[in-house]
């Protein structure tokens, strides 16, 4: 029961040393809580292979007939591919431009470090909805049409300050003692961030590059007022939300999705261990 | 000014030789500071400068970067309407209730993690986490299905025979609001919390025990206190992105349920008057910003960044 009940008895005595709160209740507590978390998952999961055609009890019977209809969709298809191209392309730009201030920040001292901290940390602070209606003033004062690339704009900057932190993080962890080394035995500076720096940021730079994906794939906030024309896969699925009976299959696909982000982090947990 | 030197715990490199030339890394400092500055520059910066200008305008006949008369109109309807400030009020409390709700919740959990999950806590945690990786609207969907009329909290209470009817007034009003926020953020609303408790070195506790601590005073003495700073983070980390809230409103909220955000969202779309909505955003972001500098200065979430002792 209680692991480190095997202790010697502390001089405070019965309780064991860890005096903390009791393990069957916290226990219980976090099953309680997934429980709840979960519910509504299953719930829409058991609609994404029931034979209604309306999210509503009771149920009919086992069918896979939206997720066939799911890959006969091609505009769903088509707003999937559309959030994999932003996800990716604006996750690698975060990580790269985090990296970036994160080795500004634990191996520089500089003028100014404190207004960098602050400006890389900025858009946490600011409301998303502030930050989207900011982006299409720009856009619009400038004549940029809103396509993919608007709301890849910004993703990039709502993704920055995790991959700073992330990457950070790492760094500070880290003397700086080997680059140190490396540059008194005359590697140049550039030749020192690739051969020292990037390798030991580079489990963080995984993280990193994740969380950016994530917080861009299913990011809706930013892309219902940046997408233009072509949708992103959330925005398609606010669009289809008011049909009722498209709600099976768009269900289908998300779970689909959430089983390939999954994936995505457990092969990268996988491969960050090693 | 010097003053950077002291802010991280370490402050590695070698020392500055400012303005002499003869750092070695001069020329990758602005080779690795450049493309950061631009991007945040042109597409943070920039922005709220020109949402800033747009807010003083009359209105957006023509270009956006046209000349103008500033006018404080838009500025003074919004002070005036005693309507905009009502939702502003509103908003800021849900996002509190929301905020404190998540952290109190998440707070066991994170705790039962830290120091009593033991081998599996990685485990435990990432199916703490799976929720926050479903699509969000999704989600906040499954809450409809949740409290919808025949939604599956109207068919247990029935099926328990404790209501004759469905309820209709699960959905759409403030209070679907708050439990679908909750729900979404308890998840994300750990992390600090566990970030800050694993800093805490449990020596600290048997110290405490040793000198006759009750567990209750344990807690309150020595772990509470020291998991402020992943608190107080947690709580920022759900309270900020909530006060601008304008999605979870729009599915569950109904007309009950708007806040601040969906103000701002109506003023860029249907209701087309930039310069107010711009007007509006700046009081949230001022609002938001007030708020921030307050609970950083209460406790400050950057010690969780430092190397644990």
């Amino acid at each position: 029961m209680n692991h480190a009940a095997a202790a010697p008895a502390t001089p405070a005595g019965s309780a064991g040393p860890p005096r903390r709160l009791r393990l069957p209740f916290m226990r219980g507590y976090y099953w309680l809580l997934i429980g709840l978390l979960y519910l509504p998952i299953v719930l829409l999961f058991i609609f994404s292979i029931n034979a209604n055609t309306t999210l509503s009890f009771p149920l009919k019977g086992f069918t896979v007939a939206w997720y066939e209809k799911l890959f006969a969709t091609p505009a769903l298809l088509n707003a999937v591919v559309n959030s994999l191209i932003v996800a990716v392309s604006s996750s690698i730009a975060a990580t790269a431009f985090g990296s970036m201030v994160a080795i500004l920040l634990s191996r520089f001292n500089f003028r100014g470090r404190k207004a960098l901290t602050g400006l890389a940390m900025l858009p946490l602070i600011i409301p998303y909805v502030v930050l989207a209606v900011a982006l299409l003033i720009l856009f619009r004062a400038f004549g940029v049409s809103l396509s993919l690339v608007t709301v890849a704009i910004a993703h990039v900057v709502v993704a920055l300050p995790y991959t700073t932190l992330i990457v950070l993080a790492r760094l500070i962890g880290f003397d700086n003692q080997l680059e140190e080394a490396a540059m008194d035995l005359g590697a140049t500076y550039p030749a020192t961030l690739r051969l020292i720096v990037l390798p030991i940021a580079a489990p963080a730079i995984v993280s990193a590059w994740i969380t950016a994906f994530t917080v861009s794939f299913d990011e809706f906030a930013l892309a219902l007022f940046l997408a233009g024309k072509d949708p992103t896969f959330p925005v398609y699925l606010y669009g289809q939300l008011r049909f009722a009976t498209t709600l099976p299959v768009l269900i289908a696909a998300a779970v689909l999705l959430m089983a390939g982000t999954m994936t995505l982090i457990v092969v990268a947990n996988r491969v960050r261990s090693r | 000014m010097t003053a950077s030197a002291d802010q991280l715990p370490r402050a590695p490199g070698p020392p500055t030789r400012r303005g002499g030339g003869s750092d070695p890394r001069r020329s990758s400092f602005w080779l690795l500071l450049s493309p950061p500055a631009l991007v945040l520059g042109l597409f943070l910066i920039v922005p709220v400068l020109l949402m800033i200008a747009v807010s003083f305008r009359a209105d957006i006949s023509g270009q956006l970067l046209a000349p103008f008369t500033p006018t404080l109109k838009q500025f003074a309807q919004a002070f005036a309407g005693a309507g905009y400030w009502r939702v502003l009020g509103i908003s800021a409390l849900t996002a509190f209730g929301v905020a404190v709700i998540a952290v109190l919740t998440a707070y066991p959990v994170a705790y039962f993690l830290a120091f009593r999950a033991g081998k599996r806590a990685s485990l435990y945690l990432i199916l703490l986490l799976v929720p926050f990786w479903t699509s969000y609207l999704l989600r906040v969907m499954a809450w409809k299905l949740m409290l919808g009329e025949q939604g599956v909290v109207n068919e247990v209470l029935m099926g328990a025979g404790l209501i004759d009817e469905p309820l209709d007034a699960l959905l759409y009003n403030r209070g679907a609001v708050v439990v679908t926020l909750v729900y979404v953020w308890i998840p994300f609303a750990a992390l600090p919390i566990l970030a800050g408790l694993g800093r805490i070195d449990v020596r600290l506790h048997e110290a405490a025990a040793d000198l006759y601590g009750s567990p209750v005073q344990v807690f309150r003495r020595v772990t509470l206190p020291l998991s402020l700073p992943g608190v107080v983070a947690a709580f920022l980390m759900v309270f900020i992105p909530t006060v601008g809230e304008y999605v979870t409103p729009l599915l569950v909220g109904g007309t009950g349920g708007t806040m601040y955000g969906n103000l701002i969202q109506d003023f860029f779309t249907r209701a087309a008057n930039w310069p107010l909505g711009s007007a509006l955003s700046i009081i949230m972001l001022t609002v938001t910003l007030g708020l921030v500098i307050v609970g950083l200065r209460i406790v400050d979430p950057r010690r969780l960044l430092e190397p644990a002792s």
